[in-house]
């Protein structure tokens, strides 16, 4: 099952099929045609058309003007975003993989993140930050990080990361739309690139016209009774497969795909769990003192008694992703793993 | 004195302009205004630091980066400026707030934390933001270059001739920021004057420890960009570069970087002993408001009536955003958390 539970808004009637990558850039000129405030720019984002095909036929639509390739200078063309969205305009800003931010943070968490809380609520900063995030390719430790819980946890931006087309168009408009920093990281095996290895869930019905996801809302993408596993971005495609073959050994497995970790949907996590009692929190960022600790906390806070077995994490296991694909594939959290942990924590 | 270490005045008329008796005159009011206001959160700031020295303690706790020596920039640079440019100031704003126009009530309630500051107490001496001024400050080193770019991006996209005057210190020229930003902006021509006020130390590392050229205006080159150095801390020199500068950004002709060699007279932050500094002894002689006093007194353009007049003028305000700071109310802690999203 791969329909995306929006609660606000009807399912799409017509059944017309886009890539990730093409419904981001659908909601990503629907918007430009709808607010000239908007513009894109980054790295490769013109005539290339996005290294990951995020902004694809988006130059030839609306022109050098809108649609910028900037210098490789992460620090300036980041904050000539901020510093365009306090004077009025909604900028999309790029950084081509989110392993880049080191060269690049303080304007981030220093700045985009701060200006609004430091003025006291006075300055805006309606930006959208896009990147690249995640691994399974052998692009080795510097460009295949997550690294969401490390922009999730620095206060002042929203963070959200789509699974599949119909959310990346959906939490795209909101993104826009939206009068505060969002980060919006789409990991590349969910894009339905040309040129990666895709699950069939990353070509999927999108629908047609405006479609606004709402941010902060997650996602049953699954559902069942038995054990939950909360995760997002391209595990939660492992997680259906997962929970599709498990289903033939009488395991109903429910799966939650959390869609935003700024704000976080605690109650869809301990609405969850307090169905099923069992928790699987699948997470590629490194495991310490990231979204996985921040999922389990959410139970532990609320009521610990929800949980009839100890807690389940798949994430990465606090080591650089490694080059050799034997290797990465030992840590990431491929469905393998993701099954072994379900089995475990029902008893199986 | 000005040294143009590269292209000269672009299309003339700006720097042409030469400075009417009122125009000095109003340098110097400048100057004064920023000197009294520094003189008086210096007096506040210390008024209730001890026993001791407690830097978290009193009225204005925490770090707190006077400008005072460095005046004649902020005067001469703003003078060419409206409410409608914009600036991106540093660590030690304070003098390019106020010669930039900002509301002192405002700007000065922030300093003591208070629920009427800009910032509603949630910014502080560093963080400084101000929508009617298009005014912003960054603590973080040459950081503060970047987004002057994007307000610049956003003015000349709007169709308008506003541009954006961009602050950092000497030590921020080595910084990524600064460069990536000369190149952006040199790139795609915004409308942004960079300007470096060179105080000579890096809170207690000289500049000629840390940089290997004497004149960091000579860096425009590598973007081709003009770039000028102004000597002596000289508030009409400033003011003529400036003039230059901003002219051209007004016109489409794209950034332009001015280093001014300025003083820092007091410490990097308040309780700065300064042992460091082998030179302190001569800072006080090279005050440059008593001497561009001077000047204006050999020109028939100041007595002592004028003075005193200026100052209590300045004294007034000052006192009066002291005062409108200290009766505001004090943000209420269980809104602590407010204003993260808007």
């Amino acid at each position: 099952m791969t329909i995306t539970d929006t609660p606000t808004t009807p399912a799409p009637a017509a059944s017309r099929r886009l890539s990730t990558s093409k419904a981001m850039v659908e909601a990503i000129a629907q918007e430009m045609e709808r607010d000239p405030s908007v513009i894109y720019l980054g790295e490769d984002v013109g005539a290339y058309g996005g290294i990951f095909s995020s902004t694809t036929g988006l130059l030839d639509r609306f022109g050098p003007d809108r649609i910028l390739d900037t210098p490789i200078s992460e620090t300036a063309f980041i904050g000539l975003g901020i510093g365009a969205a306090t004077e009025g305009l909604r900028p999309i800003v790029e950084l081509m993989f989110a392993d880049f931010l080191g060269v690049c943070f303080d304007q981030i968490y220093n700045h985009m993140a701060k200006i609004h809380f430091e003025s006291g609520g006075n300055v805006k900063v309606p930006m959208v930050l896009t990147t690249a995030v995640g691994g399974g390719y052998s692009d080795g430790a510097q460009h295949s990080q997550c690294l969401w819980g490390t922009f999730a946890h620095l206060p002042g931006m929203k963070v959200v990361v789509p699974s599949n087309p119909a959310d990346a168009k959906g939490l795209m408009t909101a993104a826009i739309r939206d009068d505060n920093p969002v980060v919006y990281l789409f990991h590349k095996g969910v894009m339905g690139l040309p040129w990666m290895a895709k699950n069939p869930r990353s070509i999927d019905v999108v629908p047609e016209g405006e479609y606004v996801v709402p941010i902060g809302k997650a996602a049953l993408a699954r559902e069942g009774k038995d054990v939950t596993v909360v995760t997002l971005s391209l595990s939660v495609h492992h997680a259906l497969d997962v929970a599709e073959k498990l289903a033939g050994d009488g395991i109903d497995v429910e799966v939650l795909d959390l869609r935003s970790l700024v704000p976080l949907d605690r109650e869809a996590i301990l609405t969850s769990v307090a169905k099923t009692g069992r928790l699987v929190v699948v997470d590629e960022d490194y495991q310490s003192f990231g979204l996985s600790g921040e999922v389990v906390a959410t139970v532990a806070d609320r009521d610990p008694t929800l949980l009839k077995a100890p807690v389940q994490r798949v994430a990465v296991p606090d080591v650089p992703i490694p080059y050799a694909h034997v290797l990465e594939y030992a840590v990431l959290p491929r469905p393998e793993r993701i099954e072994e942990a379900v089995r475990r924590v029902v008893g199986g | 004195m000005t040294t143009d270490t590269q292209l000269s005045t672009p299309s003339g008329a700006a720097s042409a302009r030469a400075l009417d008796g009122e125009a000095r005159v109003r340098l110097y009011e400048t100057m004064v205004l920023c000197r009294t206001y520094e003189e008086a959160i210096l007096r506040e700031y210390h008024a209730d630091k001890g026993p001791g020295f407690d830097i978290g303690k009193g009225l204005i706790p925490g770090e707190m980066h006077l400008s005072a020596g460095q005046e004649p920039v902020a005067a001469g640079v703003c003078a060419h400026l409206s409410t409608d440019d914009g600036v991106t100031a540093t660590h030690r704003p304070h003098h390019f707030a106020i010669a930039h126009g900002m509301d002192l009530r405002k700007m000065t309630a922030e300093i003591f934390g208070r629920e009427t500051g800009l910032g509603r107490g949630r910014g502080g001496h560093m963080h400084l933001f101000d929508p009617d001024t298009h005014f912003s400050c960054s603590g973080i080193i040459a950081e503060g270059y970047p987004p002057a770019l994007g307000q610049a991006f956003a003015f000349k996209r709007k169709g308008t001739d506003r541009v954006v005057v961009a602050v950092t210190g000497e030590g921020a020229a080595n910084q990524g920021g600064f460069h990536e930003s000369l190149n952006l902006a040199a790139t795609w021509n915004l409308p942004v004057v960079f300007v470096v006020e060179d105080n000579d130390w890096g809170i207690s590392v000289p500049k000629s420890a840390c940089t290997a050229i004497p004149s960091n205006a000579d860096r425009a080159a590598g973007y081709g960009i003009p770039g000028e150095r102004v000597e002596d801390n000289d508030v009409e020199a400033v003011h003529a570069a400036a003039g230059r500068a901003v002219a051209r950004a007004r016109a489409g002709q794209g950034p332009s970087l001015i280093e001014v060699h300025t003083l820092r007279m007091w410490g990097h932050f308040e309780g700065d002993a300064q042992g460091y500094r082998p030179e302190l002894a001569e800072v006080p002689a090279q005050d440059p408001i008593p001497r561009y006093e001077q000047a204006l007194r050999a020109a028939g353009l100041l007595d002592d009536d004028a003075v005193s007049r200026i100052k209590a003028a300045a004294s007034e305000r000052v006192e009066d955003a002291v005062a409108h700071a200290k009766d505001s109310p004090l943000p209420d802690p269980a809104q602590a958390t407010d204003h993260v999203f808007a």
